[in-house]
């Protein structure tokens, strides 16, 4: 902060909310982006995972691996091979994403009643009928928990990807890079406020989400 | 790749204050420090609240917006309060220490929690009747039993701190986090860039690796899983695992 300086300056604010609508936008951008293509990727995984018990160690181990890289050392790396774009701010985002999904899917496939698969098959179901129609829908809560943990995480790092990436990704991080490369609080803090305020409410958001598709949940005496 | 390994032979790289030796003792000595606190305020809360059932509720949920919090965003928000405190260290050392200390104490607290709730409650009404006092109840059953579940939180904190010391760097901390933030502004030292992600990477993933064979050692033989979990942070059944990781 400089001498004399306000801590936050809010006509500074009133002048740019263009400018911090635009990047709460990019944020979501970073955030839903890496989130949905982490989903993909880690739903491919655990049907194979479930299908193939001895295959779910080697995925683990390799994305836990990924998951224990430290945020700012993994942007840093990407820079030289894919240049300043948006791909590598993904990257590292989506590979943050896959142990914490692949984990729940698979804990939610496996969730399911063996009377129930048998059920499904006595009625006739093929392998992928019973995988889409039965397994599917009831892995559906454990999956909203990883989507839950997987959209906290993204947005947290996302505003790691400014250090690295500059104007390149954008997002609230941006603010507070440039907050505190100017030596301006108000930037820095709100960019910081912001960022908290949108992880909360993600967080929030999937709460009710969880409550809502398992109502049995909310059942007297097992509220939790 | 020759320049990273250059960099590495080069005998300037490993003395001094901005050598390899001291940045790794900058980041692991300061990662220590903010565990340690971080243990000394969640073991007590958590075994607290994990023994009693007392304010469960209302403690773990706070908790659980703690571990939602950017630790980007945590770093910065510290920092008009430490550079009140002291304009010397204030940029550097307080506001990084403050974050992973804060970062570090929702995994500690809520897997403490869950690993004494975990425990079978009537393991303890059979202590109870046995007439085993409280504090001898937690110290006996539910601690020996929780403690890999306790441990798998320490491992997720380690992760949390390791990386959140790497941001440091921004806000001027030392560590090895420098090696990156300095060798990326200088386009010229892309070498030093290289390393820096080379040694905060090798580091979290050894330290990962020490806990998770700690942590399979001490659960006893029958408890322990396949060997999936090896390289993993510390799994949880609960979903309330490990978000906002640095």
């Amino acid at each position: 902060m400089l001498p004399g300086q306000q801590l936050i300056d809010f006509s500074w604010i009133g002048d740019h909310l263009g400018q911090i609508a635009e990047r709460i936008g990019q944020h979501l951008e970073l955030t839903i982006l890496p989130v949905a293509i982490g989903f993909l990727i880690a739903l491919v995984l655990s049907i194979w995972a479930v299908r193939q018990p001895i295959v779910y160690g080697p995925i683990t181990a390799v994305t836990g691996v990924l998951y224990t890289i430290p945020s700012l050392a993994a942007f840093a790396v990407l820079i030289p091979i894919t240049g300043l774009s948006l791909v590598s701010a993904l990257i590292p985002l989506v590979s943050y994403t896959l142990l914490i999904l692949v984990r729940s899917i698979v804990a939610g496939f496996r969730g399911v009643a063996p009377e129930v698969l048998e059920a499904a098959e006595g009625m006739g179901y093929t392998r992928t009928q019973r995988l889409i129609r039965v397994e599917f829908p009831l892995a559906v809560p454990m999956m909203i928990a990883g989507l839950r943990l997987a959209t906290v995480t993204a947005i947290g790092l996302a505003t790691v990807a400014s250090i690295i990436g500059g104007d390149t990704f954008g997002g609230l991080g941006q603010l507070i890079t440039e907050g505190l490369q100017t030596f301006f609080p108000t930037k820095y803090l709100l960019g910081a406020a912001l960022s908290v305020v949108l992880a909360v409410s993600a967080d929030v958001l999937f709460v009710q989400i969880e409550r809502w598709i398992t109502p049995w949940a909310r059942a007297p005496g097992s509220a939790g | 790749m020759d320049s990273v390994v250059n960099w590495f032979l080069d005998p300037l790289n490993w003395q001094g204050s901005a050598g390899i030796p001291n940045r790794l003792f900058e980041h692991v000595s300061l990662s220590g420090a903010a565990l340690l606190v971080a243990a000394l305020i969640g073991l007590p809360i958590g075994l607290f609240i994990g023994h009693t059932g007392r304010f469960a509720t209302a403690v773990i949920n706070i908790a659980n917006i703690g571990r939602a919090i950017p630790s980007y965003a945590v770093l910065v928000i510290i920092l008009p309060v430490s550079l009140q405190i002291s304009p010397e260290y204030g940029l550097n050392v307080i506001p990084t220490f403050l974050a992973m200390t804060l970062l570090a104490i929702p995994p500690i607290l809520v897997t403490t929690y869950a690993g004494i709730r975990e425990v079978d409650r009537d393991l303890v009404e059979a202590a109870r009747g046995m007439g085993l006092r409280e504090p001898q109840i937690l110290g006996r059953l539910e601690i020996p039993l929780a403690t890999p579940v306790i441990v798998g939180g320490f491992r997720t904190a380690t992760l949390q701190v390791i990386a959140t010391a790497t941001i440091g760097a921004v806000v001027g901390g030392g560590g090895l986090g420098r090696f990156i933030v300095d060798g990326f502004s200088n386009p010229s030292l892309p070498a030093q860039l290289y390393a820096g992600v080379i040694l905060v990477a090798g580091l979290a993933i050894g330290l990962d690796i020490v806990l998770a064979l700690i942590q399979r050692r001490i659960t006893p033989r029958a408890l322990r899983g396949p060997l999936d979990r090896w390289a993993g942070p510390a799994e949880q059944a609960s979903p309330a695992d490990s978000p906002g990781m640095g």
